[in-house]
């Protein structure tokens, strides 16, 4: 059977599983809509956590992001799993405890004003749409590889499926389809691995396997990771397991991207779905427990995809490349540029060339496509896109074709669940916190439904949009900035607002305008007006959102002690939402 | 929403919660922010290396992720144990378990 027709089984039937789901779990009233009625259970509402947080980026980036840097990825594990440990024991159970739909109601309650509301609502766009962005361009290039399209005509198809279940079923159908896709992602991420794991090392456990041996081939047994280290020496990169980011670099970036983690407004409302303060904890148990399962196994993807790239590509006669390697050139992602001009490709430490490949034209008879880029002058002669190595990984270890589409389908699910989540979030936004809390709070449960439903579809034009267009280089990068906005907007906010009674209204509204201002300007300073990498104190725009989290707190500290205490009512509220008895459903 | 009326119990149960959460978190930030990434070299240097990997670089891709799972079951049990000695805990979760 070719490719294509078990592409076509895989995705199909897992689209036609979604949509089934969605259709029979279709939202009447707002409440199902925004928090499907509060009666999920802990274990699956953790698996719909799970796959609404593994985005795309997760999904094919992050493993790609790992073999590419080695340890300085680490960064994304600890950030974004370490983020969790901070979501579960400081914000959940208390917001759930508060009994309100979303995280914008807490903010706008708690800090008694219209006000700090709105600053919540555009700060709620604004990270969804960085965050989704991503997850656009994700499905479009699992679809682009899949039908043999183009990058925009993919992202277009995507964005189609994702607002016919978003739009139609609400929270309730998101959290029943994302359990299917949770099930999709774990096997079309382990079962490979676990493959390349045998195939290399010999260890069935992949998690083994990176600490195992490499034994491929008959060769006397190495370590993965000294083989690993040795390679990346001998073609003049850093070593795999050292990086070369600065330490303070590090740390500040995996700070912002747990503090972010943290201050996800729809990572957050996924807790509101459950029955109770204590099923928040044991969802998000859970949660964590399902996304460690991919997690784990990631480290051990991206050294297997580095040992294989590596190992298959340089040296290599051009007219010997694997196939893998001619149809991501095909796509536009792969690209090679005889440089010393032997016809064979040599690679290593450095850019091929300045920026994105611009080709000449489609393939000629023979050799590789052309790029009209201008040249570098290091040795490196292959530009790959490192989003590719997940879904190239299992065709450069030669695995069934079967175990390909698996991946297939599991890259659409990431993109989709997390796609979907987002566009739940931004659409409430608009719908209640703007409409519904300040414009017009007349309207009926109808019309706010109805105005999610429309506001789904503006967003998902733009974000349609900016997937074909993508201001960063590669989904990861993207995904990291919303973390960072995050980190320096909600996530001290919410901590104060339930751990501080004395923060007020001023306090609040100062700290997060101060707080994403910073990290905003930094962000767009160094992405739009130069190319220099001369950041204030190392620290990169990645992690600049933990710079934006302090200023936040110390800002509300300091303007919350000279201004009037909160009114009284707002401090029996803390006290109340401190106690875990009688949560109640979700209102609104 | 009935208030717990207990306002000495709520403090009581206030500050063990507080207690739980600030010991979890600096486990947290030792096995993360630490041991991953403040630490790591003198880490990867002086301790034995984990099969093929050394401590250090084993503890930022895998050893902290493990230690947070457990991290977050041990605050589960501590605070629903909390809750259930002052009498905070929802009768009517008991019914609905996975």
């Amino acid at each position: 059977m070719s490719q294509d027709y078990w592409n076509f089984l895989f995705i199909g039937a897992s689209f036609g599983l979604y949509i089934l789901i969605a259709l029979k779990s279709r939202a009447a009233t707002t409440k199902e809509y925004y928090v499907a009625g509060s009666g999920v259970s802990p274990f699956a509402n953790g698996m719909a956590t799970a796959a609404d947080w593994m985005s795309a980026a997760t999904f094919i980036s992050m493993a790609g992001i790992i073999a590419a840097s080695g340890y300085d990825a680490s960064r994304f594990l600890m950030g974004w799993t370490g983020g969790f440990v901070l979501l579960t024991t400081l914000v959940v159970p208390y917001l759930r405890k508060f009994n309100k739909s979303t995280v914008t109601d807490f903010l706008g309650d708690r800090f008694y004003s219209n006000i700090a509301r709105a600053v919540c609502v555009v700060c709620a766009i604004f990270i969804c749409m960085t965050y989704i962005m991503g997850q656009m361009r994700g499905v479009g290039m699992v679809f682009s590889r899949l039908f043999d399209i183009e990058i925009w005509a993919g992202v277009l198809i995507g964005a189609a499926i994702v607002f016919f279940y978003a739009g139609l079923g609400g929270m309730k159908g998101i959290t029943y389809t994302q359990v299917a896709q949770y099930c999709v992602m774990v096997f079309a991420y382990t079962i490979p691995a676990v493959f390349i794991s045998m195939a290399l090392t010999g260890n069935v456990i992949p998690q083994f396997g990176l600490i195992g041996d490499f034994t491929k081939g008959g060769v006397e047994p190495v370590p993965l990771l000294e083989k690993l280290n040795g390679l990346n020496e001998s073609l003049g990169f850093s070593r795999y397991t050292d990086g070369k980011l600065h330490w303070f670099d590090m740390f500040c970036i995996t700070a912002a991207l747990m503090c972010g983690t943290a201050g996800l407004p729809h990572v957050i409302v996924r807790f509101f779905t459950v029955k109770s303060v204590q099923a928040v904890r044991r969802s998000a148990c859970w949660t964590l427990a399902c996304i460690a399962i991919i997690y784990l196994t990631a480290p051990a993807i991206g050294a297997f995809a580095r040992t294989n790239l590596m190992s298959e590509i340089h040296q290599t006669p051009y007219a010997e490349a694997p196939s893998w390697f001619l149809n991501w050139e095909d796509r536009g992602l792969i690209a090679w540029v005889d440089k010393n001009g032997d016809n064979i490709m040599q690679h290593s430490e450095g850019a091929a060339f300045a920026e994105k490949p611009e080709y000449a034209g489609p393939r000629p008879e023979e050799g590789p496509r052309q790029v009209t880029n201008v040249l570098t002058d290091n040795a490196n002669e292959v530009y790959y896109d490192r989003d590719i190595l997940v879904m190239a990984n299992p065709e450069m270890a030669g695995l069934p074709r079967w175990v390909i589409a698996l991946v297939m389908a599991g890259c659409v699910a990431a993109a989709l669940s997390t796609a979907a989540g987002l566009l739940l979030v931004l659409s409430t936004s608009i719908s209640h916190d703007l409409m519904k809390k300040i414009v017009k709070p007349d309207m009926t449960d109808r019309q706010e439904v109805l105005w999610a439903r429309g506001a789904s579809f503006g967003f998902l034009c733009i974000a349609a949009y900016f997937g074909i267009n993508p201001p960063s280089d590669f989904v990861a990068k993207t995904v990291a900035f919303a973390f960072g906005l995050a980190a320096s907007s909600f996530f001290p906010t919410i901590l104060l607002g339930i751990f501080s009674k004395r923060v007020n209204r001023e306090g609040a509204i100062a700290g997060m305008i101060c707080g994403i201002t910073l990290t905003l300007s930094y962000i767009i300073y160094f992405q739009f007006f130069t190319n220099s990498k001369e950041y204030f104190f190392n620290i990169s725009p990645e992690g600049i959102g933990f710079v934006g989290m302090l200023v936040n707190f110390a800002v509300s500290i300091i303007v919350s002690a000279i201004t009037p205490a909160p009114p009284q009512e707002i401090v029996d509220m803390v006290d109340e939402i401190r106690i875990p008895k009688d949560a109640g459903d979700a209102t609104h | 929403m009935s208030d717990p009326k207990n306002s000495s119990s709520a403090k009581a149960y206030w500050n063990a919660s507080l207690l739980i959460t600030q010991g979890l978190l600096i486990v947290w930030a030792i096995l993360s922010l630490g041991c991953g990434v403040l630490f790591r070299k003198t880490l990867d240097a002086n301790l034995p290396a984990i099969g093929g990997a050394p401590f250090g670089f084993w503890m930022a891709q895998q050893g902290a992720i493990i230690g947070f799972v457990v991290l977050l079951i041990i605050y589960m049990v501590a605070m629903n144990r909390l809750d259930a000695a002052h009498g905070f805990e929802q009768q009517e979760d008991q019914e609905e378990q996975s």
